[in-house]
């Protein structure tokens, strides 16, 4: 055999939705990865519960990329209904896995034909009736890890891990991939290029944890405690994480109490409006949601504005606009979620571009929802949120929890119960605020999404809206500059530039290396935070071009920037969108940036 | 003179609030007053009560009673969920609602039933006048089928009957109301507040400006002629002795969580309030007769309230620490390990 491939390889199974493959998906990721290899899984999955087609990939390289690619090399197909759609997407010389009955009349012939009897397999081999049908899947693991050379202890291993909590149900699975793996072994010779060996040093001290795992994580150690949601994909896992963690770590085993509060809510609306009662009584809340959650919520964020209580808001974005495609990744909402709500609104908007920042973000939202007093919005996307991510451990946090400018009975006292509790004291545009509760009698104001003065006071006076609207400019500002600032690698010492936020880092890094081979080394800028740091000028006029990457149709984030350039920087800047809902791969920045970089002849 | 002061020691003036800028002889305005009463009486402290609000007149009035208070006028229709917040923050607060027909029967229908069948412990007061009075008088979803607006339109839709909607929810404590009768409003303001749990008030609180002409039936002639309480309520706050030296067998005497009695005494047929089916059929009976039941329709003492049930502690969870809150580092670094 010549040219062998190996541990850079992309596996693609076509599964059926609701037939357990996801199980067998991820007990084939957790074995690779023991095997010292890095993995990024995307999970491509319809809005349906039973019998549409889903597919997984799997890919594998040696760099630990972990962005989506198009190129398939060994399909597992397990789908009649895409069975010739799914060959399609096998590159030239790719390995083809099927179920035996297929038809192979009239297919490719520059791919490899494995060809198994996946069904006479699972009705003679698998005794169990009620399981036959989850185990199939299972199959498939066992001929792949015979095909690239998984050893035995990796499946062992994974499987183990995926059934933690259920060991009953390691001996069957592991019975059912054996049955695949011995099928392997008695009928097929390798006569593909395609290997995975185990690698030493590229996966230490990293764990696979998915986004909206890790902002439920962020959210538990940045104190929340009061949370409301409302059921919807592909937010819906943070908040049911966020109640499995609290069981775990927030339960008093002795009384049962819980120090949180959850409350599924009957819509968005109730959902927000709880987070900000909450908010505004002094606990640190928090709503998730997805697009059309923040659409109804958009009411409410500018009573949260306004009124200027804390709350943070996760939006796992999806596909729009309306229902849109509720199983697909985009990140369309970030211009309506930075303005959302009436009149001369805006909010704080945090874009974690990786699961350890959701895990960041999601803890310190909180704080900066105190210290400013307003909504903040943490966007993630169904990529991140949803997809497992390779990613370090995350880290313990080292500092207190920032409550903000709260004025304690103490503090009343002190200043002989003389406050206004919108007055801009120090000049940051941040007020102080008492919470309810506070046994003083200065304490108490009423708070109110109409116009007031100073102290609280229904005021229709002109002087009076305008300074207080300039006052929450002001606290904009000051906002401005304590946001996570942007992420800056100038190392290239390019006259290009690349902007990006949120999960299209993965394919920003992988593109920049590729970029960097090909002769065409960029340099880059990361924005992880609305309102646009200062910096992100900066960055634009040490570049001739600078293209903003993101994926909506509209180029959302390159207008902001356009908006923030002074006159002579805007003919910098270009848009490079990407927006079928798969997540972008680096191809997808590659291609239109040689292309636009191509000197006219 | 020295002033009278309550259990806590404060006059009665320390529960007033701003000026109302309501019509003169707004049916809202005696509720505020009635309110007032009720707080002073009980002995609240200022502190504790957080008062609650959506948008419309009836919203406003959080502003005219303990002005050292709380308070937060949200959102249309939204008071509800800004409650429930609130309430799950800090279980030591005191949670008064005050909403609207329009408030409640329409914009905020959705909040207000699931705030019911969640039984979050708050009073719930509507003061009902049938019409929006700061859009200048349309109808709201409280107008009865037939009545006429000012200007002489008829109401052709059902109306919805918030005390009815309540009772089908399972809610613990309903009640209704005229804002003119103050003997009833006030005990029944202070029974709500001492349940532990979603008690609805409903006020019937006649709109002098847009919805006081014949023709209307929450005008206040209508309701004086109309009104049928079906029992004469006090309220026996915990800290004081119960008396009772009616009649035997003409009195009820109903103990609520905190210790508090309320008694209800016979006027015509004798009422259940434990009894749902009982308090459906004097809701109907009454407007079948063309009649406005008032008294506490219902009261169920046993049900526990969302955050007892829920388990959440009586310290209020705004006060917890990052040593109560976060994981250890040990957890922490247990946790991690189990997504290797």
């Amino acid at each position: 055999m010549t040219n062998q491939i190996i541990n850079d390889l992309t596996i693609q199974a076509a599964t059926v939705n609701g037939s357990g493959s996801q199980t067998a998906n991820l007990i084939l990721t957790r074995a690779i990865f023991h095997m010292g290899i890095p993995v990024a899984p995307k999970n491509v999955f319809p809005s349906n519960i039973e019998g549409l087609p889903t597919w997984y990939q799997l890919r594998v390289t040696p760099q630990g990329h972990m962005a989506r690619t198009d190129q398939v090399d060994i399909l597992v197909a397990f789908n009649v209904a895409t069975w010739h759609q799914d060959l399609k997407t096998v590159r030239p010389g790719g390995v083809v896995v099927h179920e035996e009955a297929f038809s192979t009349a009239d297919v490719r012939t520059d791919l490899t034909y494995y060809p198994v009897p996946f069904s006479k397999l699972a009705k003679s081999k698998i005794t169990s009736d009620t399981l036959r049908k989850q185990l199939a899947n299972m199959i498939y693991v066992g001929v792949v890890a015979g095909l690239l050379g998984i050893p035995w202890e990796a499946l062992d291993h994974a499987v183990k891990r995926q059934f933690l909590s259920k060991p009953k149900a390691v001996p069957v699975n592991l019975e059912a991939i054996k049955v695949g793996f011995d099928h392997w072994q008695d009928n097929f010779s390798k006569n593909d290029p395609y290997r995975l060996e185990p690698m030493s040093g590229a996966v230490d001290g990293k764990v696979l944890v998915e986004g909206n795992q890790a902002a439920a994580m962020g959210a538990l150690m940045g104190g929340a405690t009061v949370v409301a949601w409302y059921p919807i994909t592909p937010s819906s896992s943070l908040c049911e994480n966020l109640i499995a963690y609290s069981d775990r770590f927030r339960t008093d085993p002795k009384t049962g109490e819980k120090r949180i509060a959850v409350v599924q809510a009957e819509d968005e609306l109730a959902a927000v409006g709880m987070a900000i009662g909450a908010g505004w009584a002094g606990a640190r809340a928090m709503t998730s949601t997805s697009g059309p959650g923040i659409s109804l919520m958009a009411e409410f964020a500018g009573l949260g504005y306004y009124a200027e209580v804390p709350v943070v808001i996760f939006d796992i974005q999806r596909i729009g606009p309306s229902t849109g495609l509720p199983t697909r990744t985009s990140q369309a909402d970030v211009g309506f979620a930075y303005t959302l709500s009436h009149g001369d609104t805006k909010h704080l908007v945090l874009l974690p571009g990786t699961v350890e920042e959701c895990y960041e973000f999601g803890r310190d939202a909180f704080d900066y929802a105190d210290r400013f007093q307003t909504p903040v919005f943490v966007l993630s996307d169904l990529d991140l949120g949803m997809n497992l991510w390779m990613t370090p451990e995350f880290k313990y946090p080292d500092k207190p929890f920032d409550r903000g400018k709260v004025l304690s009975k103490a503090d009343l006292e002190r200043l002989a119960g003389e406050w206004g509790r919108y007055r801009d004291v120090d000049g940051d545009g941040v007020p102080y605020r008492t919470l309810p509760g506070t046994d003083h009698p200065a304490a108490g104001y009423f708070t109110r999404g109409s116009g007031h003065d100073e102290h609280a006071r229904y005021t229709e006076s002109a002087e009076a809206y305008a300074a207080n609207m300039d006052r929450l400019a002001r606290k904009f500002e000051t906002a401005r500059a304590d946001l996570p600032a942007p992420v800056i690698d100038e190392s290239a010492g390019s006259p290009i530039g690349l902007i990006a936020f949120g999960s299209t880092h993965a394919a920003v890094v992988e593109a920049r290396l590729a970029l960097a081979a090909a002769g065409r080394p960029v340099d880059y800028l990361r924005v992880r935070a609305l309102p646009l740091s200062s910096q992100v000028v900066d960055f634009v006029s040490r570049h001739e071009r600078v293209y903003v990457v993101e994926q909506n149709r509209d180029g959302q984030v390159f207008d902001l920037i356009r908006l923030a350039l002074p006159a002579e920087l805007v003919d910098r800047l270009r848009s490079i969108r990407h927006y079928d809902g798969q997540p972008i791969p680096a191809d997808a920045i590659m291609e239109p940036l040689l292309e636009s970089e191509v000197v006219p002849a | 003179m020295s002033a009278t002061l309550n259990r806590v020691g404060l006059p009665r003036d320390a529960y007033k609030g701003a000026a109302t800028t309501l019509c003169a002889g707004c049916g809202h305005n005696s509720i505020t007053n009635h309110m007032i009463k009720a707080l002073y009486e009980l002995g609240v402290e200022p502190h504790r009560l957080a008062k609650m609000s959506g948008i419309g007149c009836s919203s406003k009035t959080p502003a005219y009673f303990v002005e050292t208070a709380h308070g937060f006028n949200g959102v249309h229709g939204r008071m509800p969920a800004l409650t429930t917040g609130a309430q799950l923050a800090n279980r030591q607060l005191i949670m008064l609602g005050v909403s609207g027909d329009g408030d409640t029967a329409s914009i905020g229908l959705g909040q207000f039933m699931h705030m019911i069948r969640r039984n979050i412990d708050c009073t719930y007061i509507i003061e009902d006048n049938g019409t929006y009075g700061l859009t200048k008088g349309q109808f709201s979803a409280t107008a009865d089928l037939g009545s006429v607006q000012k200007k002489g339109a008829v109401n052709t839709f059902q109306p919805i009957d918030p005390c009815a909607v309540a009772l089908t929810l399972g809610c613990s404590f309903v009640a209704r109301s005229f804002s003119g009768d103050g003997k009833q409003v006030v005990p029944l303001i202070k029974a709500a507040i001492a349940h532990r749990g979603t008690a609805i008030l409903d006020i019937v609180s006649p709109c002098v400006t847009f919805n006081d002409h014949d023709g209307s039936t929450k005008s206040y002639s209508w309701v004086k002629d109309h009104e049928e309480s079906i029992a004469d309520v006090s309220f026996i706050p915990f800290f004081e002795e119960v008396h009772v030296d009616y009649e035997p067998g003409t009195v009820r005497d109903v103990e609520l969580h905190d210790g508090s009695h309320i008694l209800l005494k016979k006027l015509g047929d004798d009422h259940d309030p434990s009894d749902r089916r009982a308090a459906m059929r004097v809701i109907e009976e009454g407007r079948a007769a063309g009649h406005l039941v008032t008294g506490l329709l219902y009261l169920d003492t046993t049900m526990t309230d969302f955050a007892t049930t829920e388990r959440i502690p009586d310290r209020p969870l705004m006060d917890f620490s990052e040593d109560e809150l976060r994981l250890t580092r040990d957890e922490f670094a247990q946790f991690m390990s189990e997504f290797a």
